[in-house]
């Protein structure tokens, strides 16, 4: 057959424009046959933070299988468009983007670290996509389209600083990192201390490269403390922990701390170093209850690597299901219907033991735990229930300021 | 009065420490010119060698003291062989290529072992002055710093191989017209930096935070004090890191830490002012 080249040109653009069009054609096809209901994910699972977020995958994961596997939702199937974000703020501007431009997800549930949420709040905001956060963070988001699951530091510090004081004394020394979060706890650390009648000797910030503690272990002996209470963060920062034990100082002077513990501080450190630190939080992978000890279990046999499973995990899976419950009992996924129905005070029984929606916050009345490191693990002491998020309810009403999207610093 | 004990101890420990940490820059970068921005990873390379062998059930002192300088050493060696060889006298390709390396490394140790904590007890216990506790750690660390200098002294000073590796470094056109073959001298001694960084990875493993990423919050301070120390790499560095290291501890003692990190970049700055040949370029020249 001979080709002529006005042939050839000819049949190239055809086979150029069928190429082209194939993607669109075979794709709305299958939205059609499945039309599923999509979940985004936004969490990171490599850099430094990357420890924190893989569990929180595996638990969305979980909770999205748990869904279809009971038939999905309002008869379609969940899927999730999950992306790595790399512990790189960039990276979660941009896949925000994506997720509300392009794969125009139904949900998003993600963000770790407070400056990845509010990096990606406005995002959502704008393009109308609802957000779950489920971490624990220092309180104030107040934003209609927004749900924070995670605890505030009203819901642990309040449980965790008298506590601490009961059973070392009134005297505290805080020591904690020199960014927002340890500035911010630090300060409620000092109010709760003042409240329950004790008194902070001195508070010491540390940039998070700092490795020598040295100076400052003695500078704690001079100032003879009953009590530490520490916020520090990071892997540099567990050094403090180390030379604290190398200088004989382990058990002289109790430690309680909102930061420890929250990855997997328990289970690498040596038993003599993280031994009776105190701890509080909204989950601990050690509590009893048959609901947790089967969230545990199906995790860790899907995952049999997985990362201590946190309040991180126990949060996302519970968010996911709190969004569930809504979409079911608003019987559309029309971000307005499921934003009412969320806010009417819906309950979900998770891991952690009952959690609900407040509607005038968009923040959750969990369970808080108190517990104490023992042989590499965490021992928990007690539960308070239906902890609220009082910091927060403090400058954020919705119920009155619907139309509120900012993040209150909350003045102590 | 047992405070200022105490706080002399504390002085000593920042300044050993920052020593150790040191020593194997100063001869990479003080004798070959090489800026070796992988040098945080090499302690880190150190510190992960003392943890996994002795969680293996090495004892801690051989983990410690032996594995992580051999292993470290090693590495040193073939990443020599397979890319510092090619950078001699390349100052600025030397950095970028070093940077990647650091990264390729941090990059390599976490999939392996996972961006997680690891971490040994530390040997010895503390004991107490008056009604205040310090640990035997410090005066180890103060002992082992003594005892790398008087080793790398005598390497340098009266061996065969200091010698050479000294004229090496003066001049190898001129080493190299007398038979000596300035390829090998470079391997060795950039082996040796790298075992002596893998040392100190090795000794401050049980009171640091053991991560992939650590290297970053030793390698600014490190290479601050190689500067400001000057050419000679024992005398320079062990006068530099005790300034540095007494101002820092010192600084965080009486102010916060935060100042005690601000005072410590506002000395190097002011020395690298008044000094820009390092301390050693100014009252030690010609020493070690």
């Amino acid at each position: 057959m001979t080709l002529s080249r006005r042939r050839f040109l000819q049949r190239s653009a055809i086979a150029t424009s069928t190429l082209i069009a194939a993607p669109a054609v075979f794709r709305s096809g299958a939205l059609a046959a499945e039309n599923p209901i999509t979940v985004g994910s936004l969490h990171d699972q490599s850099g430094p933070i990357g420890t924190s977020g893989t569990p929180m995958v595996y638990a969305l994961q979980l909770a999205v299988e748990e869904i279809n596997a009971a038939g999905g939702l309002l008869g379609r199937p969940l899927k999730v468009m999950h992306y790595d974000t790399q512990s790189n703020i960039q990276l979660y501007s941009q896949y925000a983007q994506q997720l509300a431009v392009k794969d125009k997800v139904d949900v998003v549930h993600g963000g770790i670290t407070s400056a990845s949420r509010e990096a990606i709040r406005p995002t959502f905001d704008r393009f109308k996509v609802l957000y779950f956060y489920n971490t624990l963070y220092e309180g104030g988001v107040c934003d209609r389209n927004t749900f924070c699951t995670g605890t505030t530091p009203a819901q642990t510090v309040e449980k965790l600083v008298p506590s601490a004081m009961k059973k070392a004394g009134k005297k505290a020394y805080i020591i904690a990192a020199d960014y927002n979060y340890g500035q911010i706890t630090a300060k409620w650390m000092t109010k709760y201390c003042k409240d329950n009648g004790g008194e902070i000797l001195s508070t010491d910030f540390f940039p998070l490269d700092v490795t020598n503690f040295g100076s400052t272990i003695s500078k704690i002996q001079a100032a003879k403390p009953d009590l530490i209470l520490s916020a520090l963060v990071g892997g540099n920062h567990t050094a403090f922990y180390r030379q604290w034990t190398a200088a004989g100082m382990k058990g002289k002077i109790p430690i309680a701390s909102t930061t420890f513990g929250l990855v997997n501080e328990p289970s690498t450190l040596d038993a003599a170093e993280s031994d009776s630190i105190i701890g509080a939080y909204g989950y601990f992978e050690e509590l009893t209850t048959p609901a947790s000890k089967s969230f545990v279990e199906k995790i860790k046999k899907a995952h049999p690597d997985s990362p201590y499973i946190s309040e991180l995990a126990s949060c996302t899976y519970e968010g996911v299901m709190l969004w569930a419950e809504g979409v079911k009992k608003a019987g559309s996924i029309d971000r307005m219907k499921v934003i009412e129905a969320l806010e009417s005070g819906l309950v979900f029984d998770g891991p952690s033991g009952k959690v609900s929606l407040d509607k005038p916050t968009h923040h959750t009345v969990r369970n808080a735990f108190l517990a104490e490191v023992k042989d590499r693990k965490w021992s928990v002491l007690e539960t308070y229930t239906d902890a609220k998020p009082a910091d927060t309810a403090s400058v954020c009403d919705l119920v009155k300021n619907p139309n509120d999207v900012k993040q209150y610093i909350i003045n102590l | 009065m047992a405070i200022y004990v105490i706080l002399a101890l504390d002085v000593l420990n920042g300044i050993s420490s920052l020593f150790l940490l040191c020593l194997g820059l100063a001869i990479i970068f003080g004798m070959m010119k090489i800026i070796n921005l992988a040098h945080g990873e090499f302690i880190m390379l150190g510190a992960y060698a003392t943890v996994i062998s002795a969680n293996a059930g090495v004892n801690i002192w051989i983990a410690m003291l032996i594995v992580a300088p051999v292993f470290v050493g090693i590495v040193g060696l073939v990443i020599e062989r397979c890319l510092i060889r090619f950078l001699y006298g390349r100052l600025v390709d030397s950095m970028l290529a070093t940077w990647g390396l650091s990264l390729l490394i941090i990059g390599i140790i976490t999939t392996i072992y996972g961006n997680t904590q690891q971490g040994v007890p530390t040997p010895l216990g503390g004991f107490s002055i008056g009604s205040y506790q310090s640990s035997y750690y410090t005066l180890f660390l103060a002992l082992m710093a003594a005892v790398m200098m008087a080793i790398i002294y005598g390497v340098m000073r009266y061996t065969r191989f200091g010698l050479v590796a000294r004229a090496t470094m003066q001049n190898p056109a001129m080493a190299a017209t007398l038979g000596v073959n300035p390829a090998r001298v470079y391997m060795s001694t950039f082996a040796l930096g790298a075992a002596v960084t893998g040392l100190a990875g090795g000794l401050l493993a049980p009171v640091s935070g053991i991560t992939p990423v650590m290297g970053g919050a030793y390698v600014a301070k490190a290479f601050m004090t190689v500067v400001g120390g000057g050419a000679a790499i024992l005398s320079g560095t062990l006068s530099a890191a005790s300034l540095f290291g007494s101002v820092n501890q010192v600084g965080a003692y009486f102010t916060t830490p935060v100042y005690g990190e601000v005072i410590v970049f506002t000395t190097a700055i002011v020395l690298i002012r008044l000094l820009p040949q390092g301390i050693s370029g100014r009252f030690f020249k010609g020493n070690l």
